[in-house]
């Protein structure tokens, strides 16, 4: 009898082993083996076709409600948006799966930190939209980021990110400097330098607890921006030690990081943000993008204090592109929302909710911020400025490990010399060795 | 007071006991399953066979997950680490032998990262099981609730690093955190505790402190209140009081579990990566004050996506755990013979 209980209790912990292990695998099975689940044809059967797009940070599509849009155009599709919020977690992690060619979205966002690296290494991973699409609709600056040496393109815009500088008038004021945005725009014109000068003459009488510039990184990816040479050439090559662009950007940085005149914040952290409901900073380099940020941070009591002046030079920081995997199940439909998304007339809508800036200029005229933003920044005519600043933005070349080198530049080098008091040379060592370690040289 | 050395010596055999002469029921199931001829000795084939046989089966599923998520992607990463492989082009691999180690073995920033691990574990771990050998021992009076606060231990244990990091971020952040806004009282400036050479390493040490003092004080507490009572009263019949009682009695019963959690802590603070990135980022402040092994690993594979050097990181970091491991098993035999 004992026996026989002990057997069939061994005999049931075998099946609850073996039923436990089928379902791992089949578990497993699932998630690699899913070929067609939902109807992959797409359209033909009735149901749905699931299509998913991979996006970092706020892109701005779900909020200006055009996935909804696109669904009630086409009731065959549903769309589904995958965010991951900080794009150095987006990009390894869509890389690998590009290349594994699994996992990956039916359209998957690209920031252009990343589109040199995608363009020289992972074209063959994408979809040549250029045939898709009248290129013209796009800056060719834009365009040319995207486009491999052999003319293929991987990806379509979506917005850019033209340079102004936000300012607050009420502190300006108190500091006994001039309020009016062109004016202030004549100033400064020219050069970045001459920004900080009058972030000297802010210095000299600023209300108590604030400060003129959030941060000197913030300055020099400004005027990075601005410049005609960044880290690599034309060709790819690294060119970061010698780079004009380069050079100014830093002694500007540097003018700013050794003065008192930075509230030494870090862009887009906890402390930024209140810094920006508190009012502890008087201008912040504000690409298009930036806009709806600050308005989000500074809440009611900046309603109306806040301005937009043309920057020093026409200058572009960030913006993406939309790219369709070779690996995905629905390409036909990915290409043709890719197409959609990125038409002018969405580019404006997006602009409307978040003042994203369209990369494709016919979207210029028709383009109408939110009367909410547009009141909160004094009324300035923020849609001439950017689009001023858009059409003189200069061809520049992105490389491989442009974002590393960026990050050893402001993280490393520019924060030594801002908190930790080290000399700019000593800074400029700093950012150097880290740079050739990233460079594996 | 031999015991300690039994409670070192009992987890021992039953560890060693192999699956197949287990000593009740092999000599039991021999006894029954004696009859000479036909089906009956081919049941008790199959029964010996089963003995023999299940335990393993019972193992498999653990290994066949371990070799398919653990050991392959160990080996793996082994064989990229001769490699030179970038994350954008995982298929175009170069062989190049040892050089991965050798660039390593003269960077500064891997010694530096070898270096903050040391120092961060060292500073994480020592207060850390102090701290939780006093609360254990606190915690082994007769209280009034003594479930509530053995949770309440707990609960810093069961808070994710993520949010747990988090709230020390604001905690320490240089204007207007509550840490600087406690010390201006005392008149100690703000410090930059992100960016101070001394300030990033202590905050990243005390929110690993925050998180696992509780629960080696549960263990701690566990293996206390399996000491018997009787040598504590006995020790109080010779005149010991408290204090002797918890330096001759407590501590020697312990042993084998502060050892325990000393491995388990080492290990921990050796892969410490969760607190230091989300302190300050990859590259754990501007001069790396506080970038450990897993950080600066994860800074050139994922960041900088030089796979090749990552993997060798990993195998370095993996060769340091071996020689802590082989250290502690030295330590642990000298005390035992000690004793």
């Amino acid at each position: 009898m004992r026996t026989s209980t002990r057997g069939s209790r061994r005999v049931m912990t075998l099946a609850v082993v073996a039923t436990l292990t089928t379902g791992l695998l089949a578990g497993c099975a699932d998630d690699s083996g899913d070929g067609k689940p939902d109807n992959g044809g797409g359209g033909g059967g009735g149901g749905k076709t699931a299509l998913t797009i991979g996006t970092f940070g706020v892109f701005g599509y779900k909020q200006a409600g055009l996935y909804d849009e696109y669904m009630k155009l086409h009731p065959d599709v549903s769309i589904k948006e995958n965010v991951t919020t900080k794009t150095d977690v987006y990009w390894p992690k869509t890389i690998t799966r590009l290349q594994a060619g699994s996992g990956v979205d039916d359209i998957q966002a690209i920031e252009i930190g990343n589109v040199a690296e995608a363009v020289q290494t992972q074209a063959d991973k994408f979809v040549d939209l250029g045939k898709e699409v009248d290129k013209s609709q796009w800056l060719d600056w834009k365009n040319a980021q995207a486009t491999t040496k052999d003319g293929k393109q991987i990806g379509l815009g979506t917005d850019i990110g033209p340079m102004a500088i936000c300012y607050r008038k009420d502190l300006f004021k108190k500091a006994g400097l001039e309020t009016d945005r062109t004016k202030l725009a004549a100033q400064w014109a020219g050069d970045w330098s001459k920004f900080v000068g009058v972030g000297k003459e802010y210095m000299k009488k600023a209300p108590s607890g604030t400060k003129f510039v959030d941060s000197a990184s913030s300055v020099y990816n400004a005027a990075l921006g601005g410049g005609k040479e960044r880290y690599y050439d034309k060709d790819g090559n690294p060119i970061w030690d010698k780079s004009t662009g380069v050079k100014d950007a830093w002694n500007a940085a540097m003018e700013v990081a050794t003065s008192t005149m930075s509230a030494k914040l870090k862009q887009f952290e906890g402390p930024w943000d209140t810094a920006l409901s508190k009012a502890s900073f008087a201008t912040v380099a504000c690409p298009a993008w930036m806009i709806g940020y600050i308005q989000e941070k500074s809440g009611e009591s900046g309603k109306g204090n806040w301005d937009v002046a043309a920057a020093p030079t026409a200058a572009n920081w960030g913006g993406a592109f939309i790219g369709v995997p070779t690996a995905g199940k629905h390409q036909k439909e990915a290409i043709a929302l890719a197409k959609w998304l990125t038409a002018p007339e969405q580019q404006a809508k997006v602009f409307a909710k978040q003042a994203s800036f369209p990369s494709a200029p016919s979207a210029y005229t028709m383009l109408k911020p939110a009367p909410a933003t547009v009141e909160f920044f004094s009324n300035a005519p923020l849609t001439e400025i950017y689009a001023a600043s858009a059409k003189t933005i200069p061809v520049q070349y992105f490389g491989v490990k442009d974002q590393p080198i960026g990050t050893a530049i402001t993280d490393i080098g520019i924060l030594q010399v801002e908190q930790k008091g080290k000399s700019p040379e000593q800074g400029w060592d700093a950012a150097k060795n880290e740079i050739k370690d990233v460079l594996g040289q | 007071m031999t015991s300690p050395k039994q409670a070192l010596a009992h987890p021992a055999p039953s560890a060693e006991t192999a699956p197949g002469d287990q000593p009740g029921a092999v000599p039991g199931a021999q006894g029954r399953g004696k009859p000479p001829t036909g089906p009956g000795s081919w049941r008790s084939r199959l029964y010996r066979w089963d003995m023999k046989a299940s335990p393993y089966a019972f193992i498999t599923p653990f290994f066949l997950v371990f070799g398919a998520f653990g050991l392959v992607p160990l080996l793996y990463t082994g064989w990229y680490s001769l490699h030179s492989v970038q994350l954008s082009s995982l298929d175009d691999q170069t062989w190049v032998g040892l050089e991965n180690y050798k660039n390593l073995w003269s960077s500064d920033f891997f010694w530096n990262a070898l270096k903050n691990t040391f120092t961060i574990g060292l500073i994480s771990t020592v207060p850390q099981l102090l701290l939780a050998l006093g609360i254990a021992h606190l915690l082994n009076y007769k209280l009034r609730g003594s479930t509530l606060w053995r949770v309440v231990m707990l609960t810093p244990y069961a808070t994710s690093v993520a949010a747990a990091t988090l709230v020390f971020t604001l905690l320490y952040s240089w204007d207007g955190g509550m840490i600087n806004w406690l010390l201006h009282f005392v008149g100690v400036d703000p410090i930059n505790w992100r960016e101070s050479d001394w300030g990033g390493q202590f905050a990243v040490s005390s929110i690993v402190i925050w998180r696992w003092t509780g629960y080696n004080a549960l263990i701690y507490l566990a293996a206390m209140q399996a000491i018997p009572a009787d040598l504590y009263e006995s020790t109080a019949l010779d005149g010991a009081n408290r204090w002797q009682q918890f330096r001759h009695v407590t501590i020697p019963m312990l042993r084998p579990t502060i050892l325990f959690t000393v491995v388990v802590s080492t290990i921990g603070a050796t892969q410490l990566f969760g607190e230091p990135l989300l302190f300050g980022g990859s590259k754990g402040g501007s001069e790396h004050q506080y970038q450990t092994l897993g950080l600066y690993m994860y800074d050139q594979g994922w960041i900088i996506g030089n796979l090749g050097k990552a993997s060798a990181i990993a195998w370095s970091m993996f060769l340091i755990l071996l020689i802590v491991a082989a250290v502690n098993m030295l330590v642990n035999r000298r005390l035992r013979k000690s004793q």
